[in-house]
């Protein structure tokens, strides 16, 4: 039965809307959290185990230091209070994915607690959502059904277990009540997971890459009439693995939850999940009868220990965030916002960077970045990253045009060549012979022939009119097989009619 | 075979675990004789005494010849003492390719991947293991009686338990079936069983030997520990297992104490200096007469030998029982939940006419799989570690532990080591305490407080009680400070068998060993 919904714009001009996000955030250690097995994405099922990661009888726990070096890390960077000490704790419950039938996570004492992160919007404004906790934990393995409808548990005849993943360390960063922000929630929310993700890329410690299953949110959310009243019954919608899904779940519920308290009725306190096929979320299992996780302190891992001074040494070679780098490249590179703004969301930033540290100009970079390769990345279907071009290549191009040498024409047929697997930009131009034709004797005579052939066009510039500049260069392009530069030709043609 | 071959391997098995190192230095004898010999005494003793749930007799056979040919090209240097000396293993420590059970049907069949640290160091140390010995399933009980598999006698008489949960390793040394064994102590599976058996069993200092591989019961009170007939025996064994693992996130990255030294310094009967301490709360009240006469007795040989004999109390131990038997079924009843059926060992699928999900199949196989005393352990601990409950009752027992840990600490301000009767009352009869798991759980009460605490504690024969069967003394010692019990225990063994004339297994009946000498 499909969900009756208010419209979003009714819906948060009549209630409050509260939210909270848990994000979990794959680690990227070479090994798992609590064994050596090592971690790769895609491999063969069941080949990266332990007797740990297996939890085979008489089997240990020891944790990876690097892991918790890397949630330090994250903790810093959300402002949060570090614990010097904290402790791991089961949690129990049966699953066919979990093979000790307990999660090793952190309960009463976590590792980073009490933080905030500045979030930017797209207007330029900061909003501050604040952070309870970012803890750490062990992932599951992964269920594969088999026999049933879109791979679904219902309807399926048996089941496949692969136990790679169970062990991964993750860390899932829980927010407080995320209060007024009204009807910018959803909008709110995107960009606060984006500025994790940005964060998580920056410190080097997750490849953050949600289409993987590096990144997942758990979307709660709940409505009341007035910021003074207390919080409403809260759905939860689990494993929301898209930005897009998490800013669409948000909008969804508090359409869904505010046609329903419209008509005096009562949220149920469920789990739900987003469904990307329908748009929609959907019911799941009541809350009230939730799991009792019997959780107590991990009798066979001591306290994790982390000291000041290991957290100050941390903190001392902490990467520059995101926001802040943004905001320096932005002023160094004289970008305006919508420049800026572009090149984040084309995740251009560091490949213009790494082009203007190669010795060229930041505006010829941009050019490059977000103009030819982008739409030749779009073509493709391939991120700007996975183009075969690097920016130093970049930078060499653009060095050749502004050095003369190049004209845009045969800078765009070098990069072609480059992309196309021939070589350095100077192997490609040396290859084709690719030159401007500088020598002003031949650019003359095919200036003067050009206007000989147009009678019509000559006479409007020789009285002043330049429209019609372009048809001449063009000729003279011809002319001379588009090795000409430009600016070269305009100016002989001045020349030309001004002499009369 | 010739007479004077068999009673040569009669001779040769009655030796302590050193005696046949000694030998094998000095080539008088060979591991693979030494193993041979071994495996005879347990072909005549087992259908009496059934210690064993596994003999690996080929692997055995394999490493001492392994063994025994470096020994031949002079390889052997910078092994330790017991090097070449076979030895058996109780069934909760996992041995790569041996069969390993716990003694559980849920683990039928299992062979384990890989080795336990303490596996690993006894097969670098050249040790044939003999076979994997009887345990109460999960080394839940006192009797061995809830063995899944089948149930040990004890050598002293074979009508009776020989303790437990360890109380195939006991009778198996007890019987000569193996010189020294492993064995684990949760609250008191080395100790008990080694005073209703009359050997020697250690638990060391929570921390001081690895974990890693020994199937847990109650991580946080589980010890991997020595079984022996000596001191002495214990004490290299006890060196040989132990020290840091970074296997072990429990594990104690301390250098251990020098036991050996300090067991040879005690064979010295010179206790002048040694502050023993007699704890209040373990003795008199619930402890048999004749079992309390022997502790009595064996505390004069040690004030006889010098040492200083003071009261001490530990007011919070009666809360012991108590607060072990919360901690430790919330405990089994987490480390047991991956017996599920989906990855190892038995697997039972639901009654036709149920769903045959992996939840019902979840249920059928850890129904089908786990006896009465572990259901019974699962049970308590998952309602002990409910929501609601959690606070009163784990919460409660974590607080009684820390008092229990600063009564020790308290304790051992006054004195050097602390002494109790191992066990209220000497081996029973088969069945007689099965009906009534309190008094059964009663067996433990003077070795619980060491688990509790994660102190060291070691019971050593003290002669014979009034019904012709052992009686154990129970030495405890600060944390990390092992050494400190062996020099007494040692001195205590040196005594008594001075008095007695020679070793208290002197006088067991040993038919299965005259058998072989016919």
């Amino acid at each position: 039965m499909a969900d009756t919904l208010m419209k979003f714009a009714d819906a948060v001009k009549k209630y409050d809307p509260v939210f909270g996000l848990e994000v979990h955030v794959e680690l990227s250690t070479n090994t798992k959290l609590f064994c050596p097995a090592h971690i790769e994405f895609g491999g063969e099922p069941n080949s990266q185990l332990t007797p740990v990661s297996l939890g085979l009888p008489g089997s240990l726990p020891v944790v990876n230091k690097t892991a918790i070096d890397y949630a330090v890390k994250l903790g810093l960077a959300l402002h949060c209070d570090i614990a010097e000490w904290s402790q791991f704790a089961r949690k129990n419950y049966f699953y066919p994915d979990m093979p000790r039938n307990y999660q090793i996570s952190q309960y009463d004492k976590p590792l980073n607690g009490n933080g905030y992160l500045d979030v930017e919007l797209d207007d330029g404004e900061i909003f501050r959502v604040p952070i309870e906790r970012a803890h750490v934990e062990d992932d599951a393995g992964k269920n594969t059904h088999v026999g049933g409808a879109d791979g679904r548990i219902e309807g399926a005849d048996h089941s496949l277990c692969d136990y790679n993943r169970a062990g991964v360390p993750l860390i899932e960063i829980v927010t407080k009540p995320v209060e007024g922000a009204g009807a910018r929630a959803a909008e709110i929310a995107g960009a606060y997971v984006r500025t994790i993700r940005d964060i998580v890329r920056a410190l080097n410690i997750s490849h953050a890459r949600m289409e993987q299953g590096n990144m997942r949110a758990d979307v709660n959310i709940s409505l009341r009439k007035t910021q003074q009243d207390p919080l409403g019954t809260r759905s939860e919608t689990k494993n929301v693995n898209s930005f897009k899904g998490i800013e669409k779940t948000l909008v969804y519920e508090i359409r869904r939850q505010a046609a329903i308290l419209d008509k005096g009725g009562e949220i149920l306190q469920e789990t739900r999940h987003w469904d990307e096929s329908t748009q929609t979320t959907a019911g799941g299992r009541v809350k009230s009868d939730a799991n009792d996780y019997r959780y107590f302190p991990d009798p066979d891992l001591v306290m994790v220990h982390v000291t000041k001074s290991h957290i100050e040494e941390l903190a001392a070679h902490m990467p520059e965030m995101p926001r802040e780098r943004r905001a320096r490249l932005k002023a160094e590179w004289k970008f305006s916002d919508l420049e800026m703004r572009d090149a984040v969301n084309a995740g251009a930033l560091d490949l213009i960077e790494e082009t203007v540290k190669a010795g060229t100009d930041a505006a010829g970079a941009r050019k490059w970045w977000m103009g030819e390769l982008s739409r030749i990345a779009n073509e493709q279907g391939v991120s700007l990253e996975e183009l075969s071009i690097t920016p130093h290549n970049v930078a060499d191009v653009q060095n050749m045009v502004t050095t003369g040498k190049l004209n845009d024409k045969l800078a765009k047929q070098t990069v072609a060549g480059v992309l196309a697997g021939e070589g350095t930009p100077a192997e490609v131009v040396a290859k084709h012979g690719y030159q401007v034709v500088s020598d002003d004797g031949a650019l003359e005579s095919a200036v003067v022939e050009a206007l000989d052939k147009n009678p019509d066009v000559a006479e409007k510039l020789r009285s002043g009119n330049m429209k019609p500049m372009g048809a001449i260069i063009g000729a003279v392009m011809r002319a001379t097989h588009g090795q000409a530069d430009a600016k070269a030709i305009s100016k002989i043609v001045i020349q030309k009619v001004r002499q009369g | 075979m010739s007479q004077q071959d068999n009673s040569r391997q009669d001779d040769l098995v009655r030796l302590s675990a050193a005696e046949m190192a000694d030998k094998i230095r000095n080539k008088q004898v060979s591991s693979r004789e030494l193993v041979e010999a071994e495996l005879k005494v347990i072909e005549s003793a087992e259908p009496s005494i059934q210690a064993f749930l596994h003999i690996s007799k080929d692997e055995a056979l394999a490493q001492a010849d392994a063994f025994d040919k470096k020994h031949a090209s002079g390889d052997t240097e910078g092994l330790p003492e017991l090097a070449g000396v076979p030895i058996a293993i109780k069934d909760m420590i996992v041995t790569k390719g041996i069969e390993t059970t716990a003694a559980s049907k849920i683990l039928e069949g299992w062979v384990p991947p890989y080795d336990a640290t303490v596996i690993t160091k006894i097969k670098a140390a050249g040790m044939p293991i003999l076979g994997k010995t009887n345990l109460d399933e999960f080394a839940q009980g006192s009797s061995t009686e809830h063995s899944a598999y089948t149930t040990t006698h004890n050598p002293w008489d074979t009508e009776r338990v020989p303790g437990g949960s360890g109380g195939g390793s006991a009778s198996a040394v007890a019987s000569f079936e193996a010189p020294v064994a492993l064995g684990t102590d949760t609250g008191g599976s080395i100790r008990q069983p080694g005073a209703l058996t009359g050997t020697v069993g250690v638990k060391p200092t929570y921390g001081g030997v690895s974990r890693f591989g020994a199937i847990a019961m109650a991580s946080s009170l589980d010890q991997i520990g020595p079984v022996s007939r000596t001191v002495l025996d214990a004490a290299l064994l006890h060196e040989l297992i132990g020290g840091y693992d970074e296997h072990d996130s429990t594990s104690i990255p301390k250098p251990l104490p020098s036991i050996v030294k300090a067991a040879r310094e005690g064979q010295k009967m010179d206790l002048k200096g040694v502050k023993v301490g007699l704890i209040k709360e373990i003795s008199g009240e619930g402890f048999q007469p004749g079992v309390q006469a022997r502790f009595d007795e064996a505390l004069k040989a040690l004030q006889n030998m010098g040492a200083e004999v003071v009261e001490v109390s530990c007011p919070h131990l009666s809360y012991a029982l108590g607060a072990y038997y919360i901690i430790m079924p919330s405990e089994v009843s987490s480390n047991l939940a991956r017996y599920d059926g989906m990855r190892y060992g038995l697997r039972v699928m639901p009654p036709t006419g149920t769903d045959q999900t992996a939840a019902n199949m979840m249920a059928a196989t850890r129904e089908a799989g786990f006896g009465d005393e572990v259901k019974r352990r699962i049970i308590l601990g998952t309602y002990a570690l409910s929501a609601g409950y959690y606070d009163a009752w784990y919460g409660s027992a974590q607080k009684v532990r820390t008092l229990i840990i600063r009564d020790y600490e308290n304790a051992f301000k006054q004195c050097d080591v602390l002494v109790s009767p191992t066990s209220p009352s000497t081996a029973f009869k088969f069945g007689e305490k099965m009906d009534d798991p309190l008094t059964m759980y009663l067996e433990d009460v003077a070795t619980i407080p060491a688990n509790l605490a994660g102190v060291p504690a070691m019971s050593i024969p003290a002669g014979l009680s009034d019904d012709g069967l052992p009686v154990g003394f129970q030495f405890f010692a600060p944390q990390m400070r092992d050494d400190l019990m062996y020099k007494p225990a040692a001195a205590l063994e040196a005594a008594l068998d001075q008095a007695r004339g020679g070793p208290m297994l002197q006088s067991l009946k040993t038919p299965w060993l005259e058998s072989l000498a016919k």
